[in-house]
Order: structure tokens, then sequence, then C-alpha cells
């Protein structure tokens, strides 16, 4: 098996979610950004678990998705109660945090 | 605690009982206080004299209340040393106090005051014996500081007033400065002895370095010299004529003042170690008499007339402890304790009669008003000016003959020209007061003092007339030398006598001395035989300095008092606030200024935090791979 | 009785935290009863030590009341208590003061009366297990939980610059006991490093062996932490703002316990694990002792207001206090001890009459007050005996633990011990001059004609001070007999290095040679 393709796909699919994440203002594409470097992750492990014959790295591809379920459910609602706050979803106006 | 030790407990206790019943129930005691003030130094009076009979009957011992402090290999009592110095000096002091005690119970009457007063002046009396009685030098440096501490409140009895408390604060503080050098003395002795008892210390002496014997005699001394008001301490003794008179009378006069005097006598072995020390005492108190007599020629308020010749009269009994003569030294602390305090006494009842004037040129022709006053004043005059029979003349003359004696020539004439001035200054104020034209106020009502108050006064002034007598024969054949002699045997003559010059040529000299001065003020202020103004003018420098006094006051004012105040503003606006603090705040603000900028890097973006994320990750993998 | 005795620092240590946390049940409201209930229980707090005091062996130098439990096994650290002649008489005094600036401040304390009396028995807790702690790294903990409550006290119940002061004092006190950290923790890997074992147990400690040159840098650092605290003179500037700003509990608290963690910590520790380094740099610490003491002294009697005038006052009487302990000659580190207890009884008194005047006026400034004294006797007497007892005037406790410093430090240190006792000059000269603008005189400001004299609260709260100025100043032997064994000790300890250090140096001198 060629672990290569695999790798170099993850790393193409975390190289797009991380400059969607850094370039889009849109909470709702850069949570997607993320989730993309997320599965990015994901690839790699199953890859490497494929190919070293171990059963651990699958158990984490499980907890990651698990955990992302989670966030994502949380995500969603902050996503929402930022637009009733603001009236918009881009992520500029969320800068109050600052200094 | 056998008898003997309890006898010698009950004599500072009875005063110590009075000082704190008077304190804490003086206000409910009222006109009751200065009784019960009175009768707890009579006591302690009756009790010296019986200790007196038992020493003088006996010898000296030592009693041991308890332990004081122990710390380490620093051991100290309270405890007593009982000697016939210590027992003489007991005597005198309880027996001024109780006169003065009584008479203040007439001068302080309707004083706000007035349990308070008692209760100071109980305290003092308590503070006075436990110095003379103390048997080491921390128990003795303890109760010099109480004195002081004594003389400090009762200056400034009327605190309203802000020349009675400044000159409170100035005498504490000039003592202090004598005390440091005292308190050095004492760890001086603990440092080289290994201990603070009179007895061993002395015993000690001889096996010490002998610079190491002048360095403690001339440390002891300082404290000598501010107690004892010398040059170039004196300065605090005028200003505190601003206490009550009889406070002037028991403490600036009579007590406090001579337990320089008593210091010096006391640690006379180590001073007879020292040669060079010793002089320097006896050279700083003959020059103390001189220019205090001088200061005094012109000035003009009584009480401070009388406290320059305190001043004075120390500078004499220094002199006599300087050149070795302890016992002339300590006659002379008697008979100046009885007449000088007659003369504070007098002093305060022509004050009371004049309704607290106190102004030479606001007086005149009181004889007639205020004979007992005036009789009693001439007395102590005459002792003063030593004039015979009175006191004065035989223990002054004690110690100006053994200053011819002993071939200190320069010290014996400046004695008789002092003897000269004091004579001139005393009956100036005579003179001034008593005799001559009236310039009293018309509305002052002048009158006698009351029994209680002229009673003390006559005591005082027959004493004064007869103490003189225990100083015959003459020389150390007396009655008092002989008595003391056993004390002072210990002593190293280091100026053997160089002659006996006949005792009645030295007198007459020094009489001369003292019926020329009188002379002179009869000429001035009753003959008027000279223009006043006139010799003013023609003295113009000379008088000015005496009636300045020396400008000495001013001198430490612009010299050390002006500068070190300056220096300590100096020290913190500038060094406290300025550099230190701002150091400090620099320090802080330069924190807060760069953490200022730094903090912009926090923008708020999430982007940016995003990319600087981002920018740290490939950094770190490219470092990881260039390596 | 005995168990109760066996766990008697625990007692102590835990009692006023345990009471504080009831007093969380007690609603704010009723601030009457949060008072009363808060003095009552800090008074049972001095009553219980007082135990320490009675069953104290005063013969013994060893630690006692000792107790050891594991506490954090990985790395050694105990649950290890015990005290000596010289933390028994700071206990005292931390418990004394406590109840008494509980007591004092029923008028100063307006707001928030809840949150001061929980924050003070805090404190309490905290100074006292500071005092205990023979264990590093428990000593640690309190000395930096201390910073606390204090930081609040000042912050909240100060006066007009009151968190510039508060911010200071924390920032100066936590940079110089960071830089102390540093300096014991390399102390700790060195015995490791030595031994193969993790300890905090200071006893232990002590035969660390730590190079010459290591020694004096980790002496420096550790010296820093402590001189702030003490303060040593360029350190101390904190001090003047913190006593300034701080209510009367917290200054009293400030000068009388927390200043006297200074001079613990080298008793305790800087001295006894850098023995050879103290004795190196000796000379400088006691020119910085000196220059405090006269420094001090000058810059206190020009100062226009009363508090930072005993403020300043501090700083002389704690260089007195380096000079004797430094001296380290059994009388004068006798001595520095007991002036430790002295300058917290004085100190705090004139901490308390401060206090009351500013009660009645509302003003601390010098110049506001003068010719009082006629309105207030009792007040004017008792306030004079605890300046006198400031100015070191025989018969009142200064007296004799000044003296001691002195007469010890005399022999070796001529010169040091003769300018500082030309401080004692300048002592008098500012107290006394303060006290005659304050009390003497006429009265020149109409304000002051009303003045009220003490009433019974304030006359019990001065009085346990004025008793024991009297006490120590008269019959000293109970406090220097259990003080005396445990300071011997400690210089034999150190003079046994002396020696050595002198034999190193002759040998050195020999190769040079």
């Amino acid at each position: 098996m060629d672990i290569n393709a695999y790798l170099i796909v993850a790393g193409i699919l975390f190289s797009i979610g991380g400059l969607g994440v850094l370039i889009r203002k849109n909470l709702i594409v850069v949570f997607m950004s993320l989730e993309l470097m997320f599965n990015a992750a994901n690839l790699g492990f199953v890859a490497v678990s494929g190919y070293l014959n171990l059963i651990s790295g699958d158990i984490f591809v499980i907890f990651v998705m698990v955990v992302a379920a989670a966030e994502a459910a949380i995500a969603l609602g902050i996503a929402i109660a930022f637009y009733r706050e603001k009236g918009t979803i881009n992520i500029d106006k969320a800068n109050e945090l600052k200094w | 605690m056998d008898t003997k030790d309890l006898l010698v407990w009950s004599i500072p206790f009875f005063p110590m009982l009075g000082a704190i019943l008077l304190g804490v129930f003086g206000k409910y005691l009222k006109n009751y206080a200065g009784y019960i003030g009175s009768i707890s130094i009579v006591i302690s009076f009756l009790f010296s004299v019986a200790l007196f009979i038992t020493v003088a009957s006996t010898h000296g011992f030592t009693a041991i209340l308890y332990p004081w402090i122990y710390a380490s290999t620093f051991k100290t009592n309270i405890s007593t040393y009982i000697d016939r110095l210590s027992v003489i000096m007991l005597v005198m002091v309880t027996g001024v106090s109780a006169l003065v005690h009584i008479y203040s119970i007439g001068y302080m009457k309707g004083d706000k005051g007035f349990a308070r007063y008692f209760s100071y002046m109980n305290l003092f009396v308590f503070s006075m014996i436990m110095l003379v009685l103390a048997n080491n030098f921390l128990l003795l440096y303890v109760f010099w500081e109480a004195v002081g501490f004594c003389s400090y409140i009762l200056i400034g009895f009327w605190y309203e007033k802000k020349s009675a408390s400044d000159a409170a604060k100035k005498a504490f503080i000039v003592n202090r400065v004598g005390d440091f050098g005292f308190g050095l003395g004492v760890m001086l002795i603990f440092v080289s002895t290994g201990t603070l008892n009179y007895t061993s210390v002395f015993g000690m002496m001889p096996s010490l370095p002998g610079y190491l014997v002048t360095i403690i005699a001339l440390l002891l001394f300082a404290g000598a010299v501010g107690k004892s008001a010398q040059f170039p301490l004196h300065i605090w003794l005028p200003d505190a004529m601003e206490g009550p008179t009889p406070v002037s009378s028991l403490i600036h006069a009579a007590t406090m003042v001579t337990a320089g005097v008593y210091l010096v006598a006391r640690c006379h072995v180590i001073f007879s170690y020292s040669p060079f020390a010793s002089h320097v005492v006896a050279y700083i108190g003959g020059f103390t008499a001189f220019l205090a007599a001088f200061i005094a020629l012109t000035q003009y308020d009584i009480k401070r007339i009388i406290a320059y010749s305190t001043i004075s009269q120390l500078g004499y009994m220094f002199m006599a402890v300087g050149i070795g003569s302890y016992a002339a030294g300590i006659f002379h602390l008697i008979s100046h304790a009885v007449f000088k305090g007659l003369l504070f006494l007098t002093a305060g009842s022509v004050m009371h009669a004049m309704s607290g004037e106190l102004d030479l040129r606001k007086m005149g022709k009181l004889y007639s008003k205020m004979k007992i006053t005036a009789v009693t004043f001439i007395v102590g005059a005459l002792a003063l000016s030593g004039i015979p029979p009175f006191s004065g003349f035989f223990s002054k003359d004690a110690i100006l003959a053994d200053t011819f004696n002993k071939g200190y020539y320069i010290l014996w004439i400046m004695g008789e020209v002092t003897a000269f001035m004091t004579a001139f200054y005393i009956f100036r104020i005579i003179f001034r007061v008593f005799f001559g034209e009236s310039h009293v106020d018309p509305s002052v009502h002048v009158h006698e003092s009351s029994k209680v108050m002229t009673i003390p006064m006559i005591i005082l002034a027959s004493l004064a007339a007869v103490v003189g007598f225990i100083g015959i024969p003459p020389f150390d054949h007396s009655l008092f030398y002989l008595f003391l002699h056993r004390d002072f045997q210990n002593s190293f003559v280091f100026s053997p006598f160089v002659n006996y010059y006949p005792w009645f040529l030295l007198s007459s000299i020094s009489v001369l001395a003292g019926a020329l001065g009188i002379y002179t003020a009869y000429l001035f202020y009753i003959k008027q035989a000279f223009d006043t103004e006139k010799i003013k003018r023609i003295f113009k420098p000379v008088y000015e300095l005496s009636f300045n006094k020396v400008y000495i006051d001013e001198i430490y004012d612009q010299l050390i008092v002006t500068p070190l105040k300056n220096f300590s503003v100096y020290l913190w606006r500038v060094v406290d606030t300025f550099v230190i603090d701002g150091a400090v705040n620099g320090l802080a603000q330069g924190f807060a200024s760069f953490s200022g900028r730094v903090r912009r890097v926090q923008n708020g973006m999430v982007m940016s935090y995003a990319l600087t994320l981002m920018i740290g990750v490939i950094a770190l993998l490219a470092y990881y791979f260039i390596k | 009785m005995g168990l109760f005795l066996k766990y008697i620092l625990s007692i102590l240590i835990f009692f006023p935290l345990v009471s504080g946390i009831f007093l969380f049940f007690i609603n704010k409201e009723n601030e009457r009863l949060l008072r009363n209930l808060a003095t009552f229980l800090s008074l049972v707090e001095f009553i219980i030590s007082i135990f320490l005091f009675v069953y104290f062996k005063s013969s013994a130098y060893e630690f006692q009341f000792v107790e050891k439990f594991r506490w954090i096994k990985t790395f050694g650290a105990t649950y290890y208590l015990g005290i000596d002649g010289v933390s028994l008489f700071l206990i005292l005094l931390t418990t004394l003061l406590s109840f008494i600036s509980l007591l004092s401040s029923y008028k100063y304390v307006k707001v928030h009366v809840k949150e001061f009396v929980i924050l003070m028995l805090a404190l309490e807790t905290f100074m006292i297990g500071t005092f205990a702690a023979l264990d590093i790294l428990l000593f640690y903990l309190f000395w930096e939980f201390m910073l606390i409550p204090m930081y609040f006290i000042i912050g909240i119940w100060g006066s007009a610059r009151k968190i510039y002061s508060a911010v200071k004092f924390i920032l100066y006190t936590l940079a110089g006991s960071l830089i102390m950290l540093f300096g014991l923790i390399v102390i700790f890997i060195l015995h490791y490093d030595q031994t193969g074992s993790f300890t905090f147990n200071i006893l232990k400690l002590y035969h660390t062996h730590i190079p010459l040159g290591l020694q004096i840098i980790l002496f420096i650092a550790i010296f820093i932490g402590f001189a702030v605290k003490v303060p040593v003179f360029p350190f101390h500037t904190w001090l003047a703002d913190a006593h300034t700003e701080a209510p009367t509990a917290g200054s009293v608290i400030l000068a009388g316990v927390l200043l006297k963690f200074g001079i613990y910590g080298f008793f305790r520790f800087a001295i006894p694990l850098m023995p050879e380094a103290t004795l190196i740099l000796t000379p400088f610490i006691l020119v910085l002792a000196v220059i405090g003491i006269i420094y001090g002294a000058l810059v206190s009697m020009v100062q226009k207001d009363l508090k930072r005038l005993v403020a300043f006052s501090s700083i002389s009487h704690m260089g007195f206090i380096m000079l004797g302990l430094f001296a380290m000659t059994a009388i004068s580190v006798d001595g520095s001890i007991l002036q430790l207890i002295n300058h917290g009884i004085s100190t705090g008194a004139l901490f308390l009459f401060v206090g009351m005047l500013y009660e009645r006026r509302h003003t601390r400034l010098i110049s506001d007050f003068g010719g009082i004294a006629k309105k207030v006797p009792i007040l004017a007497a008792l306030f004079m005996i605890t300046v006198l007892s400031s100015i070191g005037l025989p018969g009142l406790n200064g007296f004799v633990g000044e003296f001691l410093i002195l007469v010890g430090s005399f022999k070796q240190y001529t010169v040091f011990t003769v300018i500082a006792t030309s401080g004692v000059i300048f002592a008098a000269v500012y107290l006394l001059w303060m006290f005659q603008r304050v009390m003497f005189q006429n009265i020149t400001n109409s304000k002051n004609e009303q003045f009220k004299d003490m009433d019974l609260r304030e006359i019990v709260t001065i009085i346990p001070l004025i008793f024991l100025m009297l006490y120590i100043g008269l019959y000293p032997t109970p406090f220097l007999s259990r003080i005396d064994p445990t300071v011997t000790h400690f210089v034999n300890m150190i003079n046994h290095h002396k020696y050595a250090y002198n034999l190193i140096k002759a040998k050195i001198g020999l190769f040079n040679a």
C-alpha cells in the first residue's frame, strides 16, 4: 500500500482548510474549513494506522469525530448567537476581545 | 532581704508610690495631692537619714532587688551600692526635695495641674534617688535618662506656652547628645571589662591600657557635660527656667544638674587613672565657670541669671573633681545645693509677689514689702559670693585653694575672676530688686509669700549659713573630708600636692574677690557712681557678647540645626521621593509602556491569531527540516 | 490537654481561618455581631497562644511543639511545624496584635465589615503559619498567601492613594519574594544533587554544601527578598506608602508583624543556609543598616504627615535590628530579637494613636493639631509613654533591646555602632518634636476644641501594649530567658562556620605567600 498518496491528499486538504480559515470571513465557512482540517488529520490517522497495522489511529479518528460533532453543535450555537447580536456572521466584527 | 536592704528600698519606694498614686488618682485628690506628695518625700528623707547613720557608723553594702537584664554574657541586676558618698547625696537630695515639695504646696496653689505637678516631682525624686543608689553603670544610665525625662516633663509643665515646650524639648535633646557619649562609654566599659558593676569595673581599671581608660573617662564625662550643663552643652539650662520655679530650684540647681559631678566623683577610679581626661574635666569646668559668670553679668531675667550662676558653680565643682579634689567637689555640691536651692526659692517668692514678673528692670525697693524673702535671698547671695561664714565660702575656698596648691594657676585665676563676677551679678540682683528705686508696675500688689513657702526658705537659709562648718578645719583635716576619705582612698593621686600655702592667705584673696564684686555692684546700682550707659557704649563688643550669651545658640542653629534640617528635607524630597522612588516607579512605568506597545498585537481579529499560529507552525517545520 | 498541646500549632494556625469561614454564614448587615464575634475569636486565639508561652521549655534551643506529616511525597514536601524561642514570641506578637487591631477598627472601618474581619482572620492564619513552618515550601506558601489579605486591606479600606499603595506593596514584595524563591529552589536542587533525596525540610537543608561563589549569588537573591520586607535602606519606599495609606489595623499589622518576617527570614533561612556568604557580605549589610538608621531618622524628622513619620521611624528602628542580627554576637542577636518584639509593640501602639487622632479629626497632618493635651489627658499620657518607648527611654522596652544590640555590636563593629548610637539622638528629635506639635502649645485650630478623650474600648486596646512596654523595660528576663538558648545556638552555629571560613582564608593566604 502506498501511503504517500493518502498523505498527500491529507496535506492538500489540510492546506485548503488552513487557507480557508485564514482568508474567509464568513463564520460558517471558516467553521467548515476547520472541519476540513480535522478530516485531513483523520485521513492521515487512518492511513498511517492501516499502513502500520495498528488500531490506535482508528480509535483516535472516532474520538475526533465525536469531539468534532459536539464542537459543531456549540460552534453553530455561537454562530446563531453572534448573528442575533450583530446581525452578521462576518468574523471581523467579532473583535471586541482585544488589548 | 534583711532590715538594711528593706531600709534601702523603702527610700525610693515612697516617692514612687506617691508618683503612681498622684498620677492615677490625682484628679480626685484635689488639695491633698500636695500633702501626699510632700509626705512621701519626707518619709524618704527620714529613711535616708537612718541609712546615713547606719552607714556612717558601719560600712557600705550592696542590696540586690532582682535580676534585670540577663542576655548571654550580659548580666545586670537592679541593685544598689551604698557607701558614704551615696548616703551623703541621698540625704541632700531627699532633704532639699522635701523642702521644695513643701514650698510647692504654696507656690503651685490653684494651678490646674496641681496633682500632676506633684506626681512628676515625686517621680523625679524617685529617679534621682535611684541614680544615686545604682550599683552598676546601666542602672545609673537608666535613671540618668529618667531624671532627664522628669526634667523634660517638668520644664514643659505649662506646655501651652510655646517657649516652655520648646525649652523642654531642647533640654531633652541636648541631654541626649551628652547621653550619646555616656551610652557609648557604658558600652565601652562592658566591652573592655565584661561587667558593669562599679566595684568590678573599678577593680579592672589598672589592667586596662591607658588610652582605653581615657576614652572611657571622656565618654562618661560627655554625659556629665550634658546633664550638668557644661560648655558646650550648657545651652539648655537657662531655657529650662520656663518650668515652675520650685522645679528650677530642685532639679536645675540642687539635684539633677549635679549628677554629672556625682558621676565623675563616683568614677573617680577611672578618672584618676587618666590624668588627661581629668584635666579635660578640670579645664572645661573652669572655662564654663568663667563663661557662665560672664554671661550672667548682663542678663535681666532673675531666673536666668541664677541659672547661669548654677552653670558657673557646677564649673567649679568640675574643676575640683578634675584636679582630683573629689571631696572638695562634693562639698561644694552639697553647699551649692543648699544655697542655690534657696536662691531659686526666694526668686520664686519674688516672682510670686510680682505676678510672674522676672525682669530686673521692672523691680526695685521690694525689701520693705517682703523682708523674709529679701533676707533669705541675701543669705543665699552671700553664700554664693563666698563671704564667710556662709557655706559657699568654705566649699568654694576648698576648691580654689586646692587648684592653687596643686599648681593649676590658670584655673585658680579663672576661679578668682569668676568669684568676683559671681559676687557682682548676684548683688546686682539684690540691689536692683530689693533696694534702689522702685520700677514696679503700680497695678501689681507686692506681698510677702505665705508661711508654707517662707518656712522652707528660712530653713534653707539657716542651713546655708551653717552647713559650711563641716568644712573646718581646712583642707584634708576637715570633718567632711575625713568622712568621705574612705570612699576616695582608692583614687590614685596623679598630681601630688605641690605646696601648702597658708590657707588664710588664699582664703583672704577669695574673700577679697567676692567683697570687691559686691562693692562694685554697690557702686553701680546704689551709688550709681558710673554712667552705666556710657560703660555699655565703651565696652560695647564685650557687653553685646555677654548680653547675647556669646551667640552660642545662634552658632548651633546656623551650624547644626538648620543644615541638618535642610539636609533631611533634601534626603526626603530628592533622595527618597525622586531617586529611590523614582527608580521604582520608573521601572514600573517602563514595564507599563513596553507592555502597552506589545499588547497591540492582540487586536481581537481571529484571523490574525490564526495567521500567527500558522506562521509559527511553518517556522517550526522549516527549522525542523533545515536541521 | 495532651492532644491539645500536641497539635497546638495547627490549632493556632487554622483556628482563625475556620473562624473566618464560620463568619461567612453571618448576614453582612449584622455588623455589630460580626465585629464582636471576630474580636472575640481573635481573643480566644490569643489565649490559646499563651499556652505556647506557658508550656515552652525555656532552656532548650530545639524546636518544640513539633508536628510533621507527609504532604507532597514526590518532592519531599512535608507539613512540618515547630517553634523555637524566636518564633514563639513572634507568634505571640501576631496573635496579640491581631486581636488589638480588630478591636481598634470598630470605628475606623465602616464599610464592608464582614469582608474586613474575615480578611483579618485569614491574614492571622497565614502569618502564624509563616512563623511556625519549618518546611520551605510550606513557609513560602504561607508567605505569599499573606500578601493577599494585606493587599485587599490596604486597597479597600485605605485612604486617598490606597490603590497605588496596595499595588506598590504587592509588586515590591512579590518581586522580592520571587527572587528569593529562585534562591531557595537552587538550594533545594543542590541538596538533591548532594544527597539524592528531595527535601524541603529546612533543618536538613542547613547541611547543604554550597560553593562559595554560588553562595554569594544566592545570598544576594535571598537577601533582596527579605530585605524588601524588613525594609533595608534602598528597598524601603513601599513602606511609607503602604503604612500611610493602610487603615489603622493594616498599619498595625504591617509594622507590628509583617516587617518582622524579613528579619525572621534572615534568621531562619538566609544566614544558616549560607553562613560563609553572610560573613563575607556582613560589612555591606551593616553599611545599609546604619544608613537606614540615620536616613530613616532624618527623613522622619521632616515629615508633615503623622503616619509617614511613624513609617520612616520604622526604617530607622529596623536598621538597629539588622545591625544587631548581623553583628552576630549572642548579646546583639538577643537584643535584635527582643527589639523585634519591642518594635511591634511600640510602633503598633504609635499607629493606634495616630488612628485615634485620625478618627477624631480626619486628618493626619501634624500642623492640624496642637495643644490638644489638655483636652485629652489620658490619650496624651499614654501617647507619651509610647513615644518614649519608641525613643528608647530607659525603663521602657525599647531601651533594653537597643542597648543589647549596641553593646553586642560594639566590640567588632565600633564605627557602625557609634554611628548607630547617634540615631538615638535623632529619635528623640523627631518624636518629641512631633509630640510637641501635636499635643503641646495652645490650640490654634478651633476644630480641636471638641477633642474627645479615649473611651473604654480604646483604653482596652492600648493597655496591653503599654503594660508590655513597662514589663519588658523593667523585667525582660521571661523574654530573654526563652530567646537566649535559641540565639546562643544560632550564633554558635554561625561562628563555627566563621572558624572554618577563617581557616580557608588562612590557607589561601598561605598559598598566596
